[in-house]
């Protein structure tokens, strides 16, 4: 139980933290590169897309 | 579309529970299996009667071209039934708090009440707000029909009948203690099964999607459903006395109790009454504005960040406890750092307005709408703050937190749904507009004043009673007894049950107008009578 501890707890000090450290700095560039802007300004207009 | 072998299931179900009433263990579960028999015989009759009727009636919308808009029109109507309901039972607390002599033994007592109001605003009200509008907003967005058929009757139906349980549970003394998880083991493993229903339904609707792109309201549905899962099953391990009685015992004790019971308490904050309803925001917002969201970009940064640092906030409700400094001062940490996300998402909905402000002078949902997001900025304001330390020692185990709940809840969980309840119900029912704008103006007010008054009502009452606490006199001794702090509290407590009963007038007030507006009497001209406009100038 200890030992499962410590493993999981070295594991989150460092690649885990890493690797979401690297997931989110990842979703901030890919949101803000300027080629998405068009994909984004379609997205937004996604909930006047409806025919009701 | 009731097929009769949906009636048999429900009877064989029945017949079950009715076994389990004869031969429970303890009297609580047997009588607990006798009131959710009595729910499924008649539910049983219902279904049959219907079944036969059905025969005769050519399906209204059972057409696959179409959306599935009658679980959400019952989700409406659940959801404005228990908001009363719920809203009712707080401010009979609210009194019971006040004068004593409200309290009726056992079964109507303030610690079976209050759980009783827990759960129906936060998973009777709101769960069915967020069902309802998940419902609407991911056949919208996805341009498809909700997936699974019938399953979504059954979500609908599974959770009334979890919230039925739960709450009859309540009264008759039936509860695991563990702060708005009370329901016992049997409950639990019920609502695990309406709940994997309903993210089948969810996720099943996202992948035939019409729409190639999956818009960020469903991204936080669908992490609301997820979390709110994992939640559940971890917080409610437990092992029951016996597979017929009403008692269990938890898998963790001590200080990993507590922790495990705030990282799911305040995860039910963050997922069920923040993420969830932030996918109303997304989608209600712009619908109402009639503009798209002002950043879709913030939108997904808004939505990454809350969801890596919400989880992680839950110990700051064990500041100055058994649990270990690193674990408070990482909670206390995580939870300021929540300001930014908080008020991303924030100015995200406000800024959506930038250029149509004048929309909240003739609209009273919109406005409705955006009070939603000013409370939902301020009460993300006032959290963080309350999680640093020095400030949680004045603020712990006073009214100020009941205060803080308070503002978010009723201010941006009540009037997030309301607003999106009267957006949805003239679509909905096929009217051209609500019955009348007046009585939603009158509900903005009516609402708006009430959680004034409680909001501002419980930090005078919090920091007094605070502050009364931890008054030392110069021989080191406490100067006030605990019942000398509840005497001083009695006007704030009269003051705070006037503020929830003018939120609960204001819903009964939406009610009214709801109904009329479903009956379909002629409609009101949609916009604020000029007297009205003057006045507000």
């Amino acid at each position: 139980m200890n030992d499962d501890y410590t493993m999981m707890r070295q594991f989150a000090d460092s690649w885990g933290l890493l690797g979401m450290l690297l997931f989110f700095v990842a979703a901030v560039v890919l949101a803000y590169r300027p080629a998405a802007k068009k994909n984004h300004d379609d997205a937004a207009s996604i909930p006047f897309k409806e025919n009701d | 579309m009731i097929k009769t072998s949906t009636a048999v299931t429900v009877g064989v179900a029945a017949f079950l529970v009715l076994l389990a009433a004869a031969l429970g263990t303890d009297s609580l579960f047997r009588v607990h299996a006798w009131i959710v028999f009595l729910v499924l015989a008649i539910a049983t009759i219902v279904l049959l009667r219907q079944s036969q009727a059905v025969t005769a009636l050519a399906p209204s919308e059972g057409a696959p071209n179409q959306y599935m808009d009658g679980v959400v029109r019952y989700g409406v109507i659940a959801t404005l039934f228990w908001a009363i309901a719920g809203l009712l039972v707080g401010v009979l607390i609210a009194c019971q708090l006040a004068w004593p002599e409200f309290n009726i033994p056992p079964y109507f007592n303030f610690g079976r009440l209050r759980p009783l109001h827990t759960s129906a605003v936060v998973f009777a009200f709101g769960g069915n707000a967020l069902i309802a509008t998940s419902f609407y907003v991911v056949q919208r967005t996805t341009r498809a029909r909700l997936w699974g058929g019938d399953l979504a009757w059954f979500v609908f139906w599974g959770y009334q009948l979890f919230i039925v349980m739960a709450a009859t549970g309540y009264l008759l003394g039936i509860t695991e203690s563990r702060e708005y998880a009370e329901p016992e083991w049997y409950v639990d493993i019920w609502l695990t099964i309406v709940w994997v229903a309903y993210l089948l339904v969810f996720l099943g609707t996202l992948v035939v999607r019409k729409e190639p792109h999956i818009y960020v309201a469903n991204w936080f549905y669908l992490s609301f459903i997820v979390t709110v899962a994992m939640l559940h099953l971890v917080n409610n391990l437990s092992m029951p006395v016996s597979l017929l009685g009403s008692k269990s015992y938890s898998a963790f004790s001590g200080v990993q109790d507590a922790l495990t019971q705030w990282w799911y308490g305040h995860n039910a904050v963050g997922f069920f009454l923040t993420a969830g309803f932030l996918g109303m925001m997304y989608y209600f917002v712009p619908k109402q504005a009639n503009r798209p969201i002002y950043s879709y970009r913030l939108s997904i940064v808004h939505f990454w960040s809350l969801i890596f640092m919400y989880i992680w906030a839950g110990p700051h409700h064990l500041h100055y406890t058994a649990l270990p400094d690193w674990a408070q001062t990482l909670g206390m940490v995580f939870s300021v750092m929540l300001w930014m996300p908080s008020w991303g998402g924030m100015i995200n909905g406000l800024m959506t307005l930038s250029g149509a402000w004048d929309k909240l002078r003739t609209d009273p949902v919109l406005r409705m709408l955006v009070l939603a997001i000013a409370f939902y900025g301020m009460s993300t304001f006032e959290g963080p703050m309350m999680s640093i330390k020095a400030v949680n020692s004045l603020s712990h185990y006073t009214d100020w937190t009941i205060g803080h709940v308070h503002s978010g809840a009723l201010g941006w969980v009540g009037m997030i749904s309301f607003g999106a309840i009267y957006h949805l119900t003239p679509k909905l029912w096929g009217r051209t507009a609500l019955y009348s704008l007046r009585l939603v103006n009158w509900h903005f007010w009516l609402a708006t004043l009430g959680i004034v008054v409680y909001a501002s009502v419980m930090w005078v009452s919090g920091i007094m009673q605070g502050l009364m606490w931890r008054e030392y006199d110069d021989q080191g001794f406490l100067v006030y007894s605990f019942a000398e702090t509840m005497a001083a509290m009695y006007p704030y407590y009269v003051m705070r049950m006037i503020g929830g009963a003018l939120y609960l007038s204001g819903a009964l007030v939406m009610a009214y107008n709801i109904y009329k507006t479903i009956r379909g009497g002629a409609p009101v001209v949609a916009h604020v009578p000029a007297a009205a406009l003057q006045a507000a100038e």
